[in-house]
């Protein structure tokens, strides 16, 4: 019995880790649909670029993980910033399906161009020493990797958190969410909300393909093969809500886990059960907008 | 009270050259003597030549739901994918006769359409794309955990199709497989054909415009829309009975949102709600995906993203919505100018 | 006060709530056939909710709505729609990219109950085209009727939002402020079109258009703050010192 339940504690708990990257990788995509109804097919590629570039820190200047983090997110930013000003534009004021064409697009040239330049292996970016190794206590065994992960999670999801709820921004932020045209009529500037949120959203996504690379290994398809993960998570929480992002990140991590778990070949059959189940109740998603 | 009739006859004239049709006209016999002559001069790529009337029986089913019915459905797979098993099952315990694999491949993926359809159609945008991606993973789960029925990974295959009509056998030079899928995507533009040009296919395109405003005219709007859907996935479970029937193969691969996505893009290039489109645009697509990943896969998909979107952003009718421009351009010119509204 | 038998429309204590929001309080209408009613107030009455609850958009929390006497409260849209509860819309609805037959095509092929036929066409069908142009000769839309929706001008357009309702066959015919910003020179054709509509239809306008309302109604319903203030014939609406008060100008000249 005892075994049994450790055998749940430690899915349980590895599904928390991995919900908690897909929440990082999805916070940027649901603001994003939120705030400019932008259905944005390449999000999950800017996750890809910022594992890559961290690689690239570690391979070719011996940085470490964490130093890689700060060069992995500028990096991103950046080249979400630039993507922004230019392709993006194009993107606007199109029909869902051209958006999602349109991004779709963009996902396969990032797909070929890292193939290009790093090559089709699977990468996972080396645990630093301290980090690495297992708690045991209880016959149940936690990886230290794993633990880490979800702290620092959930330290970038309080600071989120506290910028959506409390600061000026973040109530310009929410504003715009809610109702774009009486925000922009109140003053706010929404566009310019929403290049800023791109851009740290993509910074987000980047940190999350830096942070989850031993679960999620970096090899040019990760943009499209966890796309629709990304995708999932953020119609199943809500559009434009965090909270919902979030919660369903959770739900999703732990029941995917759960399900590979007992159902190894068909695993995912009953993550994507679930997820039409809720989407037929609330088509919305659990935590949509008013 | 006398209603003014200017001589009846012009009047209607006028009037009904109001209402579009699809036109059979020269495109429409270009295509039919492009697909016949290719059998004889290219005889070597009929292999690939059958793939592809196969995708574009595949992309006009989709063209039927999204660009004639506003269905943005990433789900088309499912139909293949269930149409082809439903063949391969029936020909590995039923019979190999293969128009009778076709029939069931159709009526199963009909099935699954009329059942889906009421629940899908309840929705639109994001959610509904959302649901029908979930769907088919669904049944690709499915299909990859039940090895006993489906196969698994490996596929259902070892199966025997007898010669169509008792007449033609199937020959490894794919011969009469490529004049096979000719007849079947013939009958089955001729059917599209009919369905658009109807009442029902005027309603549909009027749901799409301005779902509320049809509902307001007293018109069953989520009734046509399934019926709609229905018709595309049968003509989905077609193409998948094809494919199993002519490749004596049918795999987990079918049941992806790719398979979808192929076809959406073939659609970009060719033109949406124009039935040529799917022709046009299924056929190029998969002539150069065929070619050109057998070199480079990375260096495809580079070129098909950067033109995807280039094609988004400066010809979002497809080549043959930039062909109709180009058209009532010159209409319009060699007519004089226009004359302003009201 | 009308004899409510026999009515074809009739409304009886409608009430409707959005949170504290009163929007209908306890409005009661009835509408003889061949009527030429108007519904006037100030924005905000309630105007447009009132009709979106005749025509089933909005389920109203009280009150009854019948039709020649049947009971309608409960019906979809579609239903009344089939019954012969038609409206047009103060923003324009219409089908954008389709041409101005095939929009109203789509209408006579729906209330002949043939728009789910999927063989056939609807050009070849004489019934349709002789409505078609039947009702673009009546609305002077002959010239337009190849052209898409999208490409015509606002009165255009609106003339096809009414040919719409007409294709219908409509009993009730509701029209949702039919004269908005719709030019002086096509108002005249505006108001040639509602007064050879035919006889039979109980016909209800809100307007904001006093002069249209004057020149076309014969009895006048004025409603403020969801409710109803006054109800008469023209000469008795426009000499209530109530409705001048509140509505007709209160610069206090005769």
């Amino acid at each position: 019995m005892g075994d049994f339940l450790s055998t749940w504690l430690a899915l349980t708990f590895n599904g928390i880790a991995f919900g908690m990257i897909l929440f990082l990788i999805s916070s940027g995509l649901t603001v994003t649909l939120g705030v400019m109804r932008l259905v944005n097919l390449s999000h999950c590629g800017f996750a890809m670029i910022g594992g890559y570039i961290a690689m690239a820190a570690v391979d070719y200047l011996g940085f470490g993980l964490l130093a890689s983090i700060p060069v992995a997110l500028l990096g991103t930013m950046v080249i979400a910033a630039i993507i922004e000003r230019t392709l993006f534009q194009w993107t606007y004021g199109i029909t869902e399906l051209g958006q999602i064409l349109m991004t779709f697009g963009l996902t396969l040239v990032m797909v070929a161009l890292c193939n290009i330049i790093f090559g089709p292996l699977l990468h996972a970016l080396p645990v630093p020493n301290w980090l690495t190794g297992n708690f045991q206590g209880g016959g149940i065994v936690i990886s230290v990797y794993r633990c880490f992960l979800i702290v620092i999670s959930g330290l970038i999801a309080v600071g989120i958190w506290y910028v959506v709820e409390r600061t000026d921004f973040g109530a310009r932020l929410r504003a715009s969410v809610d109702n774009p045209r009486m925000a922009r009529c109140a003053g706010i500037n929404v566009r310019q909300i929403f290049s800023l949120t791109f851009t740290v959203g993509c910074g987000l996504a980047a940190v999350g393909g830096v942070l989850g690379t031993q679960m999620l290994p970096l090899e040019p398809f990760y943009a499209l093969d966890y796309l629709i993960l990304t995708l999932i998570v953020v119609a199943t929480g809500g559009l434009g809500s965090l909270k919902g992002s979030f919660c369903a990140a959770l739900l999703i991590g732990v029941i995917d886990t759960w399900g590979r778990y007992i159902l190894p070949a068909g695993g995912g059959f009953v993550m994507y059960a679930i997820v039409l189940v809720v989407l037929l109740a609330r088509p919305q998603g659990l935590f949509a907008r008013a | 009270m006398a209603t003014v009739s200017t001589g009846a006859r012009p009047v209607s004239a006028n009037i009904r050259n109001a209402f579009a049709a699809h036109r059979v006209n020269l495109v429409d016999i270009g295509i039919w003597v492009v697909a016949i002559g290719a059998y004889f001069v290219v005889p070597t790529y009929l292999s690939l030549g059958t793939t592809v009337l196969i995708m574009i029986l595949f992309t006009l089913s989709l063209d039927l739901a999204v660009g004639y019915g506003g269905i943005d459905t990433l789900g088309q797979g499912a139909f293949y994918g269930l149409g082809g098993y439903a063949a391969a099952f029936w020909a590995l315990n039923v019979t190999g006769e293969p128009i009778s694999g076709l029939v069931v491949g159709a009526v199963v993926a009909g099935l699954l359409g009329l059942i889906t359809g009421p629940i899908i159609l309840r929705t639109r945008g994001l959610t509904l794309i959302m649901i029908t991606l979930a769907i088919t993973s669904m049944l690709h789960e499915f299909a990859v955990t039940a090895k006993s029925i489906t196969g698994g990974d490996d596929g259902l295959t070892g199966y025997h199709i007898l010669p169509v009509l008792g007449l033609f056998h199937f020959d490894i030079y794919f011969r009469t497989a490529y004049f096979y899928c000719l007849a079947v995507l013939a009958v089955a533009f001729v059917v599209a054909r009919i369905a658009v040009n109807s009442p029902f296919g005027l309603t549909v395109r009027g749901i799409r415009e301005n779902p509320m405003r049809m509902r307001l005219l007293g018109v069953r709007t989520r009734n046509r829309l399934i019926g709609l859907f229905t018709l595309s996935g049968a003509m989905a479970g077609v193409a998948g009975a094809l494919t199993a029937q002519v490749t004596g193969l049918i795999g987990v691969d079918t049941l992806t949102f790719l398979v979808s996505g192929n076809a959406l893009i073939g659609l970009i290039l060719g033109g949406f709600g124009r039935l040529y489109g799917a022709f046009l645009g299924a056929a190029l697509f998969y002539i150069f995906s065929d070619r050109a990943a057998a070199i480079n896969p990375f260096h495809w998909l580079l070129g098909l993203g950067i033109l995807l979107i280039l094609a988004v952003r400066f010809m979002p009718n497809g080549l043959t919505g930039l062909a109709e421009q180009f058209r009532v351009f010159r209409d319009r010119r060699g007519a004089g100018l226009d004359r302003g509204g009201a | 006060m009308s004899e409510t038998s026999g009515a074809a429309l009739e409304i009886s204590g409608l009430y409707k709530n959005f949170g504290a929001l009163k929007v209908t309080q306890d409005v009661s209408l009835a509408l003889q056939p061949g009527a030429r009613h108007a519904l006037i107030g100030p924005n905000g009455a309630g105007k447009t909710t009132l009709v979106n609850q005749i025509t089933g958009v909005i389920k109203p929390d009280k009150g009854t709505i019948r039709l020649f006497g049947n009971d309608i409260t409960g019906a979809t849209p579609e239903r009344r729609v089939a019954l012969g509860v038609v409206r047009t819309f103060q923003i324009i609805s219409l089908f954008l990219r389709l041409t101005v037959a095939e929009n109203i095509g789509l209408a006579i092929a729906a209330s002949l109950k043939l728009d789910a036929k999927p063989w056939g066409s609807l050009r070849d069908d004489d019934r349709v085209v002789e409505g078609v142009a039947e009702l673009l000769d009546r609305l002077g839309l002959t010239s337009v009727a190849r052209r898409k929706v999208s490409e015509l001008g606002y009165g255009q357009r609106r003339l096809v939002e009414i040919a719409l309702a007409l294709a219908l066959k409509p009993k009730v015919l509701l029209l949702d402020e039919p004269a908005a910003g719709v030019s002086s020179r096509d108002l005249g054709l505006l108001l040639e079109i509602l007064s050879r509509l035919p006889k039979e239809i109980a016909v209800l306008v809100i307007e904001h258009d006093m002069s249209l309302v004057f020149r076309f109604a014969q009895r006048i319903t004025v409603l403020v703050g969801g409710a109803k203030l006054v109800e008469g014939t023209v000469d008795e609406v426009r000499n209530n010192q109530q409705v001048r008060d509140v509505y007709l100008g209160r610069r206090g000249n005769v």
